[in-house]
């Protein structure tokens, strides 16, 4: 198959989201409103509590509604892999899902092109944030606007494979909304977007541990980095790693020969 | 007469259930085939096979020769597909879902435009283009449904239950739609379907109940294995409804 047919297919599932995106305006404004949520009012009364020591990327102390932005830009990501999963199960009930698996396209390029669609959108999603966001003073230097994409590239895409996984283990769009008080809730807590880690370490060993292994951790100290254009190994192999797996994890359930479609029975 | 599909002793089961019991069949290029069946009867199962939503275990499924396990890429391409369920994205525009469907086999845009005009005319809906799916009538919905399906110009049309939830004129247009682009274009249609008055004498009949092909063959044939009267009387026999 040419390489123009595959451009042409990734660009119509892309083109596809975009257009969804502009057509549910309440999608982008409640996807803005809960981290600024975040960010107006539970950072203003937890700053006073939370008292941040300097560590890496900061050079210097910073106000807590700083460090908590890059948490709340992955919490962006989370919910858009999460919501996009949620309308794949509402596209396989709906059946909506089913022309696209149809497609002659081979299925993991075009549960890729889907991701890769959903990642765009949230990215947009997350400069308009970063916009916002400099009313609070959370002003990256210029070039983490730039250094921040490729972060959020691979965040998005590990957070989207995790939702599209699930989208394929789960049977019907009730069970979902139960996964996502299970998913998301635990993830977003559960990891440094909003304490730092060693500050866990202090209360609670095996919590750290929870919080370290947590793939969000993964993503949160990624853009943390990327934001002030600093690169962090340790947390780059870590999310690769996890994107790997949550990718494999998805196409394997979207495959037609073992995946979950088949034990579902097609409902 | 090419063979457009062939399928030799498939089975399928979810658990412990069968769903379908060493099912065999062939359709040719040009014939318009009625897969007739109750609910539940493992239809949709079928269509879930040859399309690959499933995969086959056992048996084989080809598409004008290509199988579909082993060469999915040639076969699919020869698919058009209109499920049971209602496919569309309600809140695009008629022409946005056809643009989406026509990047899902690599197809340029300005052929791709091409291609919708020509079908638009062809159920009768031009002034329709720029609307939201969600404003049409079900009967439009499925006409842009079958609009579809051909976009990419298939030789082997399989529609599942096209007209349930339909009222009776908007049945006759798409049945009538259906069969005039069996004869002019060729197509092997497989139309699945458990209303019996949309089957005509000359055609072929594939009648299924619980997974197992009970007989096919064309509509008088049929009847008279069966020595009934009609393909009712025939179909209430073979299932065993009195």
């Amino acid at each position: 198959m040419d390489l123009i047919i595959y451009i042409r297919c990734f660009k119509g599932i892309v083109l596809r989201e975009a257009l969804r995106f502009v057509h549910q305006k309440e999608r982008f404004f409640s996807a803005l409103v809960r981290p600024l949520v975040w960010l107006g009012i539970f950072a203003a009364g937890f700053r006073s509590v939370l008292g941040v020591a300097i560590i890496p990327p900061y050079e210097t102390y910073i106000p807590y509604e700083v460090y908590i932005a890059p948490g709340l830009i992955a919490m962006i990501q989370l919910f858009n892999g999460m919501q996009s999963s949620l309308s794949m199960v509402y596209d396989r009930e709906m059946g909506s899902m089913k022309t696209m698996l149809v497609s002659p396209i081979p299925r993991w390029f075009l549960l890729i092109s889907k991701l890769l669609a959903g990642v765009f959108v949230s990215i947009l999603q997350v400069y308009a944030f970063l916009m916002i966001a400099s009313l609070w003073d959370i002003i990256p230097p210029i070039s983490g606007y730039f250094t921040i994409l490729p972060a959020l590239i691979i965040s998005g895409l590990m957070l989207g494979s995790l939702g599209m996984f699930l989208s394929s283990a789960i049977k019907q769009l009730e069970n979902f909304a139960g996964v996502m008080n299970f998913v998301i809730f635990p993830m977003f807590f559960a990891s440094s977007a909003l304490y730092p880690l060693w500050k866990i370490e202090e209360t609670s060993e095996w919590l750290y541990y929870v919080c370290f292994y947590n793939p969000f951790t993964y993503a949160v100290e990624s853009i943390r980095f990327s934001l002030y254009s600093q690169i962090n190994i340790e947390y780059t192999i870590g999310i690769l790693l996890f994107t790997f797996i949550f990718l494999f994890l998805s196409i394997l359930g979207y495959d037609p020969a073992r995946g979950n479609l088949q034990k579902k029975g097609g409902k | 007469m090419t063979v457009a599909l062939e399928i030799k002793n498939v089975s399928h089961r979810f658990g412990d259930f069968t769903a379908l019991d060493d099912v065999s069949l062939n359709i040719n290029s040009g014939d318009f085939t009625v897969l007739l069946g109750l609910n539940g009867a493992g239809k949709t199962t079928l269509y879930s096979l040859i399309t690959r939503l499933y995969n086959n275990n056992s048996g084989s499924i080809q598409i004008y020769g290509f199988d579909v396990r082993e060469d999915s890429v040639n076969a699919l391409k020869n698919i058009g597909v209109v499920f049971q369920q209602p496919t569309l994205d309600l809140d695009l525009s008629v022409r946005e879902n056809l643009q989406y469907h026509s990047s899902l086999h690599g197809i340029s845009s300005l052929d791709a435009n091409k291609r919708i005009d020509n079908e638009i005319v062809r159920i009768k809906l031009e002034d329709k283009i720029k609307n939201k799916i969600r404003s049409l009538s079900g009967g439009q919905r499925r006409r842009v449904e079958i609009a579809r399906s051909l976009l990419h110009k298939p030789k082997l049309l399989l529609l599942d239950e096209p007209t349930v939830g339909l009222d009776i004129g908007s049945r006759q247009m798409i049945l009538d739609h259906v069969k005039t682009l069996c004869k002019k274009n060729n197509l092997a249609v497989l139309w699945a379907t458990h209303l019996i008055d949309e089957i005509d004498k000359g055609e072929k009949v594939i009648i299924i109940d619980k997974g197992k092909v009970l007989e096919s063959g064309d509509v008088s044939k049929v009847i008279k294995k069966t020595k009934t009267k009609n393909i009712r009387d025939a179909f209430n026999k073979l299932v065993g409804i009195k």
